[in-house]
């Protein structure tokens, strides 16, 4: 083999990283927020009733909040604009401070959450605020859906 | 001078005075005379207050920067492919605002799209979902608006691109594209079902974002609701017709519960300019976001564009 051959080569592996790394973090932060629904769903029935309250499962998704907000920050490389249906704003890499920001103030929200919530009339009193101020605003900020 | 030149100069005097009338803000009234309405009793704020969250009204003219949502400056910039608009001030400011206002002036503007110094609005300003309101329905929410703190400061003019500048111009989009009148009860279907069609066809003018629009900026009728391009940059708008790209899948409840907490039945957070509309209808009762979701799962399934997940 050529030299530029394995100059070839190498740069084609390095782009395939690249593509594959992006995607992965894209991949990876729908299954955070899928993650993120998932918990919201565990808490929603008893916020409106439907379901017993139960204190355990509101301070594991409240945990679950708090982790995926540390790993959510890690996936917006550069590389991860655009691709594999992401629904996220162009607007995340031009005000990335703001951004973080908003990840930082729902993964604080969750925490003072988890401890001011000890029983049922503390959860119906502190967890609408978590959920009402955190989740949609963020969207309303910084994701945008495309078509499919 | 020889007779066809005459003719010639006959005939161009006759387009340009046809053209400068049919271009006239209120040429439609011409061909459908159903704009001077006049309310019959005295307004309810109450009722008012209602209807302004239900036709989201502080989503556009809250005072631009403010945290106070019931201060009505204005001056939001709209960003379109037309240029951006500014939202004017409405709130009850008698120099800046609406505070001089008589009602038939009120009307006038929620319903035919008409400024009291006779110049036209842009459809930005949904007068064509707004014109199904009955007049006293409009004085309601007219007598709502003026319990409000007044502001004062007048927002910039729109900055739009061309032809779309020439404010004349739309007289005669106005005369093409603006139709209906006010939306009277259905004996054959539920009093739910009435008031959710008022609410989702007529204030709450859920059409003028869900559907795709032609290139004059009007909604294609045929594909109604059925969701279309973001006219406000990059992304589509989702279908919410019972078809399988739109509510198919979602019960009644489903929708009323999105219109009160923001959420899908995947506890997805609605986001865009949704959320804004959530925090309006959120402030409704449930029995009308019940109407709206009864409403909505009645229309005709229309094809339209799936949304990512």
């Amino acid at each position: 083999m050529k030299l530029h051959h394995v100059v070839l080569v190498l740069s084609l592996s390095v782009v395939a990283t690249i593509a594959v790394a992006s995607t992965a973090a894209i991949g990876e932060r729908q299954q955070v927020m899928k993650s993120n629904g998932a918990a919201t769903k565990s808490i929603m029935g008893m916020l409106k009733g439907e379901a017993p309250f139960d204190l355990p499962t509101v301070q594991k998704a409240l945990a679950t909040y708090q982790e995926n907000t540390t790993k959510f920050v890690t996936l917006f490389p550069e590389d991860s604009k655009t691709g594999e249906k992401t629904s996220a704003s162009p607007k995340i890499w031009e005000d990335m401070a703001g951004f973080l920001a908003a990840n930082e103030k729902f993964k604080a929200d969750a925490k003072a959450a988890s401890i001011a919530i000890v029983d049922e009339a503390s959860f119906k009193s502190t967890m609408p605020n978590v959920v009402k101020n955190n989740c949609g605003s963020c969207h309303e900020a910084w994701r945008i859906k495309d078509a499919q | 001078m020889n007779l066809a030149t005459r003719l010639l100069l006959v005939f161009s005097v006759f387009v340009i005075a046809a053209g400068y009338w049919l271009t006239d803000f209120d040429a439609h009234f011409a061909f459908r005379g159903d704009g001077r309405w006049k309310p019959t009793r005295a307004g309810d704020p109450a009722n008012g207050k209602v209807l302004f969250a239900a036709g989201g009204c502080v989503s556009c003219h809250a005072s631009s920067g403010a945290d106070d949502r019931l201060h009505l400056g204005g001056g939001k910039p709209l960003k379109t492919p037309f240029g951006t608009f500014y939202p004017p001030n409405i709130s009850p400011d008698p120099k800046d605002g609406i505070g001089r206002w008589t009602e038939t002036q009120f009307i006038r503007a929620i319903r035919d799209g008409t400024a009291p110094d006779g110049r036209p609005y842009y459809p930005s300003f949904p007068y064509t979902s707004y014109r199904h309101l009955s007049p006293d329905d409009a004085i309601d929410i007219f007598t709502y608006i003026r319990t409000l703190p007044p502001v004062s400061g007048k927002p910039p003019n729109h900055d739009l691109t061309f032809p779309f500048s020439i404010r004349r111009g739309v007289g005669l989009w106005k005369l093409a594209f603006l139709d209906g009148s006010v939306i009277e009860p259905e004996s054959n279907h539920s009093e739910s079902w009435n008031r959710g069609r008022y609410l989702v066809d007529g204030v709450g003018h859920c059409a003028e974002c869900h559907s795709p629009r032609n290139f004059m900026g009007a909604i294609i009728d045929e594909k109604r609701l059925s969701g279309g391009p973001n006219l406000e940059g990059k992304g589509i708008v989702p279908n919410i017709t019972p078809d399988k790209t739109g509510l198919a899948a979602w019960s009644e409840a489903d929708i009323a519960n999105l219109l009160k907490d923001g959420f899908t039945p995947d506890f997805d957070s609605v986001g865009g300019s949704m959320a804004e509309v959530v925090r309006n209808t959120a402030e409704l009762s449930d029995v009308d976001r019940m109407a709206m979701a009864i409403y909505l799962k009645s229309l005709p399934p229309i094809q339209g564009q799936m949304r990512s997940k």
